[in-house]
């Protein structure tokens, strides 16, 4: 009964591939995003902050379709990557790390941009004063005191990313092996007939890995939250 | 002034809707910015460390030129090598006490480091605190290690921003004896900003007065407290000026100890001091009396005999009158009493001085190294 099946274990270890590659690849962009939104003021600044919030509020669908005309093969920039890196994103399983970074950079931005907001620019100050260059400050005092926002980030992208069946399905279809995440497999076997009991061990999967995932943060938080001083 | 200025500052800004205008010249040793709250000494003092930008001026400490506008020089606060020492601790939350007083140490190379870790360790006593975290510090003690953390990246010069405003009575009195040290054993140039008369008249030698931005007087403690001008900043009640004076002996029978300055021997409670040891007491104007005659049968231990050198009318009914018994000091008395004496300067007068209003909290200890 607690031995998963071939098809079970390819959509775990699709799944996993997947959040991973998405959310640390996005990650350091997420940073950057998040400080020019905390920290910077520049002409477009609401724009910016729109377009980073839009798969948001999109319906997920309409996400998939725009980076399937965008990074198809035969779109503008999915033509370019192919004829320059021979790299193809539509209907691969890279394809759907980009899907799942998309959709969950709105919550990843918002995460590291309210925890680097709550940061005391006055200790940044007395860094300064110390001897410290603006980017070693943010190296050893700025950062330090965003890590709860960045795992908190982490892990909001990370569960999306595992989550996330509508811009995956419109963008890189569902295909075994490749592109058949864990909600992917799960929507299968719901359309298949008798497909019951296995869709019920796919929910289980998935609850018991979102769970993990959130002890974990939480943990890792509270260890973070004790060294910073409370 | 000093012959070679350790501080020139000279400065104008526009800081939100505040205007800071600020020109003087400080030497070694504590130079007390002193104004009311609102009068520009963090404006300033946040100047002086590059966290805000003057519009025009210049300001240089020990020949290194920071800033100046003409020149368009304006180094960001990591190049100034000023420690700051900020009203609150400021401390890292994510480092313990060791980490945050090497923070700034690491930055400079080992050749051009002025104060070993163990001796400031030892200086602040900071040594039962290393492995702690600032959160579970008091406040006197996470303020200790601010200081050590400002002196450990070896500063040209030390700015304390009302240092004591956060901290309650007690750990002030256990604070300011550190200050002391530092001032006395570390030779370290110190800009003491606060609005209390007492930690000016013990720490600074020099001080300078700020107003609504304004510097409107500088120069030696003694000097600016003994001006009859400067009680609207420095506040009218505390008016009084400070005596640099000398422990003569003791007087056993009677715990008393006489203090000598100008040929004049004061006595006060018992201070524990050696003899010889030099100290600045303050005399509150209002604790001082005027008579025309040397006055016989009295409780008043101390009897001045001295010359009005200034009178001033705009406290009245009150009147404050500089005097010059050898040093400058300053009586207040009420209009009928010049009045009825018919005091005008130049005249001859006994001032009386009770012992008992010259306490510890008003005598402190002068460096004789810092003497001029």
């Amino acid at each position: 009964m607690w031995n998963l099946t071939p098809l079970e274990t390819e959509a775990v270890r699709l799944s996993l591939q997947v959040a991973v590659v998405a959310v640390a690849g996005s990650l350091p962009i997420g940073l950057l995003v998040a400080w020019l939104l905390a920290r910077r003021e520049f002409p477009g600044k609401t724009i910016v902050n729109g377009l980073v919030h839009l798969p948001l509020i999109l319906p997920p669908v309409v996400v998939g379709y725009l980076l399937l005309v965008v990074l198809g093969r035969r779109g503008p920039l999915g033509a370019w990557l192919y004829d320059v890196f021979g790299i193809t994103l539509a209907f691969t399983w890279k394809g759907a790390a980009i899907a799942s970074a998309v959709m969950a950079f709105p919550l990843m931005v918002r995460a590291i941009r309210l925890s680097l907001e709550s940061v005391d620019r006055r200790l940044e100050h007395a860094a300064r004063t110390l001897g410290a260059s603006p980017l070693r400050v943010f190296l050893t005092v700025t950062l330090p005191l965003t890590l709860p926002g960045i795992l908190t980030g982490v892990v909001l992208g990370f569960a999306r990313s595992m989550g996330e069946f509508g811009a995956t399905i419109t963008f890189v279809s569902n295909i075994p092996g490749e592109t058949r995440t864990l909600p992917l497999a799960l929507y299968s076997l719901v359309q298949t007939p008798g497909g019951g009991e296995g869709a019920m061990r796919l929910v289980i999967i998935s609850v018991v890995l979102a769970m993990a995932a959130l002890v974990a943060s939480e943990v890792l938080t509270r260890r973070i939250s004790a060294r910073n001083g409370g | 002034m000093p012959a070679q200025p350790i501080l020139e500052v000279d400065v104008r800004g526009r800081f939100g809707s505040f205007r800071l205008e600020a020109r003087f010249t400080a030497g070694h040793g504590v130079t007390a910015l002193f104004g009311r709250s609102g009068a520009g000494k963090t404006s300033l003092v946040n100047s002086l460390a590059g966290l805000n930008r003057p519009d025009a001026g210049r300001i240089a400490v020990d020949g290194h030129v920071l800033f100046d506008s003409a020149a368009g020089i304006d180094l960001p606060p990591e190049r100034r090598r000023l420690g700051y020492v900020f009203q609150d601790d400021r401390l890292f939350p994510h480092l313990n006490v060791r980490s945050n007083l090497t923070y700034g140490m690491r930055l400079v190379p080992k050749s051009e480091r002025h104060h070993g870790f163990d001796r400031v360790v030892g200086l602040l006593d900071l040594g039962r605190l290393l492995a702690r975290r600032p959160a579970t510090l008091s406040g006197g003690e996470k303020q200790r290690v601010a200081i050590g953390r400002a002196l450990l990246a070896s500063p040209r010069l030390l700015l304390m921003d009302e240092p004591l405003a956060a901290i309650d009575l007690l750990h002030k009195a256990e604070i300011l004896p550190f200050i002391e040290r530092l001032r006395d054993n570390l030779k370290l140039p110190i800009v003491y900003v606060s609005h209390t008369v007492e930690e000016v008249v013990r720490l600074a030698d020099t001080l300078v007065v700020l107003s609504e931005g304004r510097t409107v007087a500088s120069g030696p403690v003694e000097q600016i407290m003994s001006r009859l001008d400067v009680w609207p900043l420095t506040g009218y009640y505390d008016v009084g000026a400070a005596l640099t004076v000398t422990v003569t002996g003791h007087d056993d029978r009677f715990g008393l100890t006489r203090l000598s300055f100008a040929g004049h021997t004061l006595l006060v409670p018992r201070l524990q001091l050696p003899e010889a040891a030099r100290l600045r007491v303050r005399v509150r104007a209002r604790d001082v009396a005027l008579s025309l005659t040397r006055p016989q049968a009295t409780s008043v231990l101390n009897i001045l005999e001295g010359e009005v050198v200034e009178i001033d009318h705009r406290g009245e009914p009150r009147v404050d009158i500089l005097l010059d018994v050898g040093q400058p000091l300053i009586a207040r008395v009420t209009r009928k009493s010049v009045h009825d004496l018919g005091l005008v300067p130049g005249q001859k007068v006994f001032a009386l001085v009770k012992a008992v209003a010259i306490d510890r909290p008003t005598a402190s200890l002068v460096n004789e190294k810092r003497q001029p």
